[in-house]
């Protein structure tokens, strides 16, 4: 009887005939498609993107060149160059990150002891040459400027779990 | 001057308007044809498929054909030049002119010649030289294994095709595509067309029909995964383009000629009223839309075949299956005394 049943089946192509009935009420089914560039995903607020050193309030910077963030990154993506200011205060006077070299690990945020770098939630900076992925302390100071809400707010949310 | 204007010029551009009235909404069809497939297997795979270009992303198959326009085509250095630049023409210019012979509707056909069936199958035959002739004047081995594949498969479902075409042929008794057409037409409309009297050598028919277009199960000339692209690996822009639409235009032949053997070409399918004022060309290109669908269907389906069971399939049970039919309804049609004179 298996026989018969087995020859029935491949006869009457019903395992083919299945597998167009899924997919044709597949076809029905609503898209699962985020329509990029139009539509985003949510991020998570530990999400590590593009780098940006913040400012206090005040409109101080908040980096002290203690260089742990030079020190840790793994790819050696941050130069940092640092000497007193006029008042006395310790500040840098070259921050750059090499885009290119960075892996987005995220320690130069756990190193630093005043959240002054930080990686923001901007994924989207893709440039046309090399050279605009050489960030210096400028772009980085815009880039904190320009996401600080989001930042302070993701800052925020992840508090609860450090 | 006169004789010369009535007997050569205007007979002459009634033609190319003829050829034109098919050719401009056959390339059309191709190009939405692309954009209806891209847009079905995104259907069954969860996407939105081309959303961008235009609305609904209409305008996506003109944005792809101006793309390879402007490409450069790319001659390898160790081709063939002249059987490389003209193996993607012959293949275009093949899959255009059996449309010669498709009836649209009663009569509305540019050569309503008598032996139709054998002209359409004598042209899908010639298709397999445009393959061998890109494969081989490439100069590829990827390009040469895919001409061989390709050649052997559409050689092999060329013959069961055959058989089949012949029962239809014995049903009729006649080989010129109208009359085939009109022996459709009865009471019953959709029930007394071929696709039920016929209903084994109608699914041959469709599956072989798949391997003789190289479609998906059966794409195993281009199979894109393992040969990159089969044949035309080493084509680059208009002479890509002249193959892809070679391959969409006979894609869209095979469903005409579905249509016209089985499901009664332009014939309404509830013969009665509102229906039979539909005119025939609608309901032709409905059938081959609804054909189509079905090849697409079967891509967002189906995995490839490996390539002993492909010829397994064309030989060990298409071919006996086919033939064994092709004498059963020759038998049936002589014990009823029914055959055709």
């Amino acid at each position: 009887m298996a026989f018969l049943d087995r020859g029935a089946r491949s006869l009457l192509l019903s395992e083919l005939v299945s597998g167009l009935w899924l997919t044709l009420r597949y076809m029905f089914r609503q898209p699962v498609t985020v329509n990029y560039p139009y539509e985003k995903g949510p991020l998570s607020p530990r999400f590590r993107g593009e780098h940006a050193l913040r400012r206090y309030a005040s409109g101080e910077e908040r980096c002290i060149a203690c260089k742990l963030c030079e020190a840790i990154c793994p790819a050696l993506a941050i130069t940092i160059e640092a000497e007193p200011r006029d008042d006395g205060s310790r500040r840098t006077t070259r921050y750059d990150i090499d885009m290119t070299k960075c892996i987005y690990c995220g320690f130069c945020q756990e190193s630093c002891p005043v959240d002054a770098i930080v990686e923001g939630p901007n994924f989207e900076f893709a440039a046309e040459t090399r050279e605009e992925l050489f960030y210096d302390k400028a772009k980085l100071l815009a880039n904190g400027d320009r996401w600080e809400a989001e930042l302070a707010q993701n800052l925020a949310l992840d508090a609860p779990y450090r | 001057m006169d004789e010369f204007f009535t007997g050569y010029v205007w007979p002459t551009a009634i033609t190319v308007a003829e050829v034109l009235a098919i050719i401009v909404p056959l390339l059309l069809a191709v190009a939405y044809l692309t954009y209806a497939e891209r847009k079905v297997l995104a259907a069954a795979q969860l996407r939105k498929g081309p959303n961008v270009v235009g609305a609904f992303g209409l305008l996506q198959p003109l944005a792809d054909g101006a793309k390879l326009l402007f490409k450069e085509t790319v001659i390898p250095s160790g081709a063939n030049r002249v059987v490389f630049v003209a193996a993607p023409i012959l293949t275009f210019v093949l899959s255009l002119i059996a449309w010669a012979v498709i009836p649209f509707d009663a009569g509305v056909v540019i050569s309503n010649i008598n032996v139709g069936v054998l002209y359409l199958f004598a042209i899908s035959s010639l298709g397999v030289y445009g393959i061998i002739m890109a494969g081989w004047s490439s100069n590829s081995k990827y390009a040469f294994l895919g001409g061989l594949r390709s050649a052997a498969q559409m050689v092999s479902y060329e013959v069961s095709i055959g058989f089949v075409i012949v029962s239809v042929l014995l049903c009729v008794g006649s080989l010129n595509l109208s009359d085939i057409v009109e022996a459709q037409s009865g009471a019953w409309g959709a029930i007394s067309w071929y696709w039920l009297r016929l209903f084994p050598m109608f699914i041959v028919f469709f599956i072989s029909a798949l391997a003789e277009t190289n479609r998906s199960p059966f794409d195993l000339p281009e199979g894109e995964s393992e040969l990159v692209a089969g044949f035309f690996v080493e084509y680059s822009a208009m002479t890509f383009a002249l193959f892809y639409l070679g391959e969409y235009a006979n894609m869209i032949l095979m469903s005409a000629m579905t249509s016209i053997l089985f499901l009664g070409g332009w014939l309404s399918p509830v013969p009665f009223a509102p229906f039979t004022w539909i005119p025939g060309p609608l309901w032709f290109a409905l059938k081959i839309a609804f054909v189509l669908f079905c090849f697409l269907w079967v891509r967002a389906t189906f995995p490839r075949f490996r390539y002993d069971q492909l010829m397994r399939l064309g030989w060990k049970v298409f071919l006996p299956l086919s033939l064994g039919w092709l004498v059963l309804t020759a038998g049936v049609l002589v014990a009823t005394g029914t055959l055709p004179q």
